[in-house]
């Protein structure tokens, strides 16, 4: 592809509204609607850095382009991996793309989760629900690799079904086998062959009544949030150990054209990470 | 200070696009916006207002920014070439050039958008400054001076000539261009004319309304205000104000099937409309009371909350003419002043 030089910044190549062309070079399907893509440059490898929390914006020209977290950890050299639920008319054609088929990809956008800085050293509590394990596995697997940077890691996951469980494979095989790492899995209704917990997220959560010696990592639809981040307040968490993320519309993911932005901030360039006390000063509008 | 006498303006529009684009109010079926001169064009300076704001001129309606091919299974994209020639803006009012200094604050902040970059580094702008007033401006709350607006070159249309005064690097050498065209002149008809119209602007009906309360600081005191409800009803949602405002940045990325090939375009977008905010799982402002909030919020406390205090509106009144419904940015603040009162 051709570049131009910004002709009022010397050296600057790319706006970051261009994308760079990916292919498709493998397909996972994790459930009956969320599927794993790995894309990659044509000369493979990855797009560029990112840290966990981090999204980029997949086109699928002629149909659309959205913002998806990067589910796969830096610490993966090779490649790079976005967990996609089919729910929208991009989603839709996404899914029905094959291993070799070519979309565009930009970014890194927006901020991370903190795994350098107020992560680092702590006891970890992620919980998830459904297809947001997606940004969460990014961060799980970063820790899981550096390992001995952080203290004990405790994952909770929920999901509608067994069946609903994204990433179960490696869940089992690697996270179930980690030292120090205790996985609790949850589905919503009672399932043949089904033997661990069934019960919704928050009250899980509050039967498990983990220790408020460590920070909270919580991703899942916004019902889900509201209610862990009540249990874990009763639980004796303050909002300033509580981690989570924000979704909203995006078009351009660098805080320009207006769509995510919610009180003084842009979820794609502020977000998508926010400390809960944080979100506290926004307005309710998200 | 320079001069040319008015009915010499066509000599010096001739001029000035002998070298570079001239972009310049242009009545066209009635309305008055800014349009590319051609020695047919209509030059309208007698209308104050254009419809639109100059901000086409860097940040046009419409823009594509890439071309994507696709052969087989293989895509490959065409990046919009950049602005590499210089234009010339001409006329722009005083509002009209502290918003695209607005615009400036979004989209020369890192990312730099690199298609404005080059319209601003390559865009030459002519001020020129408000003879009469009128009674929906109040561009002096922001701290605009009409009577001397900002530019690269300044000028006043007054007894029959076109004053001309050269204020930075560029406007110098656009001045240079056209030296032959302009004739030296003292500056006495150009302060009878400041003076003129600082007496108008003490007496328009909003030159003293008040942004006392407006800050970046008030998020949540004015975002859980009651009058927001009283006042969004009778918004209909149509967009006007933010298509005809110079402030007014959102944009959305849309593609265009040309059958030869996809373009990404980005093309202007409002804040008001329902599916601006709308994803696959929801919306997160399913109200016109939250999109008409939204709109306010962003001028006079989110922006100001990221720049300085430096509100997103400028006074130009364009909202106050155009909505249909009779509903604008002084309207608001009004309510608000008398409810602290």
């Amino acid at each position: 592809m051709s570049h131009h030089e910004c002709t009022c910044h010397p050296g600057f190549y790319h706006d970051t509204l261009i994308p760079q062309v990916g292919v498709i070079t493998s397909i996972r399907q994790e459930t009956p609607d969320v599927k794993t893509f790995r894309i990659e440059p044509p000369q493979g490898g990855k797009f560029f850095e990112h840290m966990p929390g981090q999204c980029a914006m997949i086109c699928v020209p002629g149909v659309s382009e959205a913002m998806f977290s990067i589910t796969s950890s830096p610490t993966n050299k090779e490649y790079q991996e976005f967990s996609i639920k089919r729910c929208g008319e991009l989603t839709e054609c996404l899914h029905s793309l094959e291993v070799g088929d070519q979309v565009t990809v930009r970014g890194p956008y927006g901020n991370n989760f903190p795994v350098e800085t107020d992560l680092k050293g702590k006891n970890l509590l992620f919980i998830a629900g459904g297809i947001a394990l997606a940004p969460l596995r990014s961060v799980i697997n970063y820790v899981l690799d550096n390992r001995n940077n952080y203290g004990h890691v405790d994952i909770l996951y929920g999901s509608r079904s067994a069946d609903d469980l994204v990433q179960l494979k490696e869940i089992q095989e690697v996270w179930m086998n980690t030292k120090d790492v205790d996985v609790f899995l949850t589905i919503d209704r009672p399932q043949e062959g089904w033997e661990g917990n069934v019960g919704f997220v928050p009250n899980y959560l509050r039967e498990l009544a983990f220790d408020t010696d460590r920070i909270a990592v919580l991703c899942g639809p916004p019902i889900m949030i509201k209610f862990c981040l009540q249990a874990l307040q009763e639980m004796g968490f303050k909002k300033e150990q509580i981690w989570t993320t924000l979704e909203l519309r995006m078009k351009c993911g660098v805080g320009k054209c207006g769509r995510c932005n919610i009180g003084s901030k842009y979820v794609c360039k502020d977000g998508p990470v926010f400390r809960c006390d944080q979100i506290d000063e926004l307005p309710a509008e998200y | 200070m320079k001069r040319i006498a008015l009915e010499n303006l066509p000599k010096l529009y001739a001029a000035i696009a002998e070298k570079q684009s001239l972009i310049l109010p242009v009545k066209k079926a009635g309305q008055t916006n800014f349009g590319l001169w051609t020695e047919e064009a209509d030059v309208d300076l007698a209308t104050l207002k254009t419809v639109k704001s100059a901000k086409d001129a860097f940040f046009p309606q419409s823009e594509t920014l890439y071309t994507c091919q696709r052969d087989g299974k293989t895509l490959s994209l065409q990046p919009e070439k950049l602005e590499e020639e210089p234009f010339v803006v001409f006329g722009i009012k005083g509002c009209d050039v502290r918003g695209i200094q607005i615009l400036d604050k979004v989209f020369l902040s890192e990312p730099v958008d690199s298609f404005y970059c080059a319209r601003r580094k390559h865009g030459i702008i002519v001020s020129l400054a408000c003879a009469a007033p009128e009674e929906s401006c109040f561009c002096k709350v922001f701290g605009i001076d009409c009577a001397e607006p900002e530019g690269d070159v300044v000028t006043w249309i007054a007894e029959g000539y076109l004053y001309w005064k050269a204020a930075t690097e560029k406007g110098e050498a656009l001045t240079a261009q056209v030296a032959d065209l302009l004739e030296d002149a003292d500056t006495a008809a150009v302060d009878a004319q400041k003076a003129a119209i600082a007496a108008i602007v003490e007496k328009l009906p909003y030159a003293n309304l008040s942004l006392e309360g407006w800050n970046g600081k008030v998020l949540n005191e004015k975002f859980n205000s009651p009058l927001w409800e009283q006042l969004y009803k009778p918004c209909l949602a149509c967009g006007t104000c933010t298509f005809v405002c110079p402030t007014c940045q959102c944009y959305d990325i849309k593609d265009y099937n040309t059958g030869n090939g996809v373009q990404r375009y980005r093309c202007w977008d409002s804040c008001m409309y329902s599916d601006f905010t709308m994803m696959a799982h929801g919306n997160n402002r399913t109200s016109q009371l939250q999109r008409f909030r939204q709109r306010f919020m962003h001028k006079l406390v989110y922006f100001p909350a990221n720049n300085d205090g430096a509100y997103s509106c400028v006074g130009c009144g364009r909202c106050v003419e155009k909505c249909p419904s009779h509903l604008n940015i002084v309207k608001v603040i009004k309510a608000f002043e008398k409810e602290g009162k």
